[in-house]
C-alpha cells in the first residue's frame, strides 16, 4: 500500500522533500484534530495536571528535606510498596482557629467587596448603555482602561492616599479633626479590592443590558407603573444575568486574593491567598500550603461551575 | 421631572466612577515629580526621581526580561487561545468539551496563589522525573503565562466567532472551497482584528502578572512587577510613582494612537461607502 507522500514523490526524492509533503498532507488531512488537540493537551498538562500535584502534596508531611515533603509511595525492600497519605494536614487547618477565621473573613470581605461593586457599577453600567453612541464608545474606553496599566501599581496608589500622613487624613486634619488610621485596616481592603474589581462587574453588566429590549420599561410606564416597581419587576430580572456573571467575575478571584491584603491591609486583615503564599514562601510548609490551597479550591469550586455554566451560555456555538 | 431626576442621579454615579477611578492614578503622576523623599508630603517640583529610575540597572533589567516574557507568551497564547477558540464555537459538539471549556473559563477566575502554586509544583516534579527545566525563570514564567493568556484569547475569539456573520465562509464553501482553505482565507482573516486584541491583551496581562511569575520563578529572574513589588512592600518610593508615571504615559500614547487609527479607518469605511453608494 502506498502513502499519499509516496504516489506523489519518487522515494528518490531527497528526505526534507518527502518530509515537507508529509507534513503538508499531515495538515490538510488532519488539521481539525491539530486545532483542537494542541490547545487541549496544553490545558491539561499545564493547567489540570498540575491540581493532581497539589492534592498529593497536601496529603504528605513536612521533612526538612528537598523537595520538603515525604513522599506518597515508598518501596520498602522485598518489593513492598508503602503508600503514605497523611490527612494531618486537612485536621490541622480544621482544628487551628486561624485557618477557620481566616477562610470565614475571606467569605465575609469578598462577599461584602461583590455588593458594593455591584451597588457601584449597576447605575454606572445603566447610565453608559443609555448614553448616545459616541459618548457610550468614550465611557467604555474609560472603564476599560485602567486594565491597561498595571494593578500593582493602582493598588500602591492607594497606599499613598489612605497613608497616615496621606491625602484624605490630609483633608481631615485641615477639617480640624483628629486624624485616622486607614492603611491596614479593613477598610482600607475593601477600598482595595471594590477600586480594582469594580470594572469586571460594569463590563459583563454592559454587555448583558446592551443586549436588552428597553422599549419594555417605556411599556411598564405607560401601563401606569410607578419607577421603583418597573425597577424591581422588569430590569432587575432582565438584568440578572448579568448580575451574576459580574458577581463571580469579582467574587472568586477576590476570595484569594493576596496583593491587595498584603499591602492595604498588612498583618491585621486575614485572607486565605495571603496565608497560603506566607505557608508556601515564609514557612516553607509546603504540605500545608498545598492543604489550604484545595480547601480554598473547595470553597470555589461551586461558584466556578456556576461561571462556567453562566459563560458556557454566552458563547455557546452558533 | 422624575425622569430629570433619574440622570442627574445617573450621571452623578457616573462622575463619581469615573474619578474613583483615576483620581489614584492622577496623584501617582503628581507626587512623581515630588522633591520629598517621603512620597505624601510635598516637598516641592523635581524630576531627580526620574533620572535615580533610568540609573537603576536592575529597573533596566526586569524590564527588558518583563518585555521579552511578555512578547513571546503574547505570540504563543494568541495561536493557542484561537485554535482553542476555533474549536469550542465552530465544531460543534466532540467528546471532552465541557471539559475543554471548563479548563478555558477557570484560568479566568482562579485565584493566581492557587494557579502559581500548581504550576511550581508541576515544574519541580519535571525536573525530579526528567531533568527539565533544569533552572526556573524565562521557561517557566513564559509556560504559565501562556496557560492563562491563552484562555482569555480563547474567550475573546469565541464571542468574535459567535457575533460572525458566516456569509463570507458559506459562499466559499459553496464555491468549492475545501474547509482548510475556508478557515485560511476566509476565518482567519476575518478573525484578524480579535487576534491583535487577543495579543495585545496577552502582552498586557503578562507585564502585569505579580503572583504567578514570583511562584514560578528562579534566583535571578526578576520581573518588573516582582522588582516592584519587593520595593513597595516596605513602603511609599518616589521612584515607584516616576515609574508608574512612564507605565501610564506609554499606555495614553498607546491607546491615543489606536483610537487615531481606529478613527481614521472608520472615516475611510464611511467614505468607501458614500463613493459605492454614489
Amino acid at each position: 500500500m502506498s502513502t499519499p507522500a509516496e504516489a506523489l514523490l519518487p522515494s528518490e526524492a531527497p528526505f526534507w522533500k518527502r518530509a515537507l509533503y508529509w507534513i503538508t498532507h499531515l495538515l490538510q488531512t488532519q488539521w481539525r484534530r491539530l486545532v483542537l488537540y494542541v490547545p487541549f493537551a496544553w490545558l491539561l498538562f499545564f493547567f489540570l495536571a498540575p491540581f493532581f500535584f497539589v492534592l498529593k502534596i497536601s496529603l504528605a508531611e513536612t521533612t526538612i528535606a528537598s523537595p520538603p515533603y515525604t513522599p506518597m509511595i515508598e518501596w520498602i525492600d522485598e518489593g513492598v510498596m508503602h503508600v503514605r497519605l497523611v490527612i494531618d494536614n486537612f485536621a490541622y487547618l480544621w482544628e487551628d482557629d486561624l485557618y477557620v477565621n481566616t477562610y470565614l473573613n475571606s467569605i465575609k470581605i469578598s462577599s461584602i467587596s461583590t455588593i458594593l461593586c455591584l451597588l457601584i457599577g449597576y447605575p454606572i453600567a445603566y447610565a453608559i448603555v443609555r448614553s448616545n453612541h459616541t459618548t457610550k464608545h468614550i465611557l467604555l474606553m474609560l472603564i476599560i482602561l485602567p486594565f491597561w496599566t498595571s494593578f500593582l501599581l493602582r493598588v500602591y496608589a492607594w497606599m499613598g492616599i489612605l497613608a497616615d500622613q496621606g491625602l484624605i487624613n490630609d483633608f481631615i486634619k485641615w477639617l480640624g479633626f483628629e486624624p485616622i488610621r486607614l492603611l491596614y485596616t479593613h477598610t482600607a481592603v475593601y477600598i482595595g479590592i471594590v477600586y480594582t474589581y469594580v470594572p469586571f462587574m460594569i463590563l459583563p453588566l454592559y454587555a448583558n443590558m446592551e443586549k436588552l429590549d428597553w422599549e419594555l420599561l417605556e411599556a411598564a410606564a405607560d401601563l401606569g407603573a410607578k419607577p421603583m416597581t418597573t425597577f424591581l419587576t422588569v430590569t432587575l430580572p432582565m438584568t440578572a444575568p448579568g448580575i451574576l456573571a459580574g458577581s463571580l467575575l469579582v467574587f472568586i478571584p477576590a476570595t484569594g486574593e493576596y496583593v491587595i491584603p498584603d499591602l492595604l491591609g498588612g498583618g491585621n486583615v486575614l485572607m486565605i491567598g495571603r496565608v497560603l503564599y506566607n505557608e508556601f514562601n515564609a514557612n516553607i510548609d509546603w504540605p500545608v500550603a498545598s492543604a489550604v490551597a484545595i480547601a480554598l479550591l473547595l470553597v470555589l469550586v461551586l461558584p466556578m461551575m456556576l461561571y462556567q455554566h453562566v459563560q458556557g451560555k454566552e458563547t455557546e456555538g452558533k | 421631572m422624575n425622569n430629570g431626576k433619574r440622570s442627574i442621579f445617573l450621571l452623578s454615579t457616573l462622575a463619581f466612577g469615573i474619578a474613583f477611578l483615576y483620581v489614584p492614578m492622577v496623584l501617582l503622576v503628581i507626587y512623581s515629580f515630588n522633591k520629598s523623599r517621603i512620597v505624601p508630603i510635598w516637598g516641592g517640583f523635581s524630576t531627580k526621581w526620574y533620572g535615580e529610575l533610568f540609573r537603576s540597572p536592575e529597573v533596566w533589567d526586569a524590564l527588558s526580561l518583563s518585555l521579552k516574557i511578555a512578547a513571546v507568551n503574547a505570540c504563543f497564547a494568541t495561536i493557542l487561545g484561537t485554535l482553542a477558540g476555533l474549536a469550542l464555537v465552530r465544531f460543534g459538539r466532540f467528546r471532552g468539551r465541557t471539559l475543554f471549556s471548563g479548563m478555558i473559563s477557570a484560568p479566568l477566575v482562579m485565584p493566581e496563589v492557587i494557579t502559581g502554586l500548581s504550576l511550581l509544583l508541576l515544574f519541580i516534579w519535571l525536573q525530579d522525573v526528567i531533568g527539565w527545566p533544569s533552572e526556573r525563570g524565562f521557561t517557566t514564567i513564559t509556560i504559565a503565562h501562556i496557560t492563562f493568556s491563552m484562555a482569555y484569547v480563547a474567550v475573546i475569539i469565541q464571542s468574535r466567532l459567535a457575533g460572525m456573520a458566516q456569509d463570507l465562509e458559506e459562499a466559499a464553501q459553496d464555491l468549492g472551497a475545501k474547509p482548510l482553505r475556508v478557515l485560511t482565507d476566509i476565518t482567519l482573516p476575518l478573525l484578524a482584528p480579535g487576534m491583535l486584541a487577543g495579543w495585545l491583551l496577552s502582552f498586557t496581562l503578562s507585564l502585569d502578572d505579580l503572583i504567578i511569575a514570583s511562584f514560578v520563578t528562579g534566583p535571578g529572574s526578576t520581573t518588573l512587577p516582582i522588582l516592584i513589588y519587593s520595593r513597595i512592600r516596605l513602603g511609599l518610593r518616589p521612584d515607584i510613582n516616576a515609574l508608574a508615571t512612564m507605565i501610564i504615559l506609554v499606555v495614553a500614547i498607546g491607546v491615543i494612537l489606536a483610537g487615531y487609527i481606529m478613527l481614521r479607518q472608520q472615516k475611510q469605511r464611511e467614505l468607501d461607502q458614500r463613493m459605492t453608494a454614489e
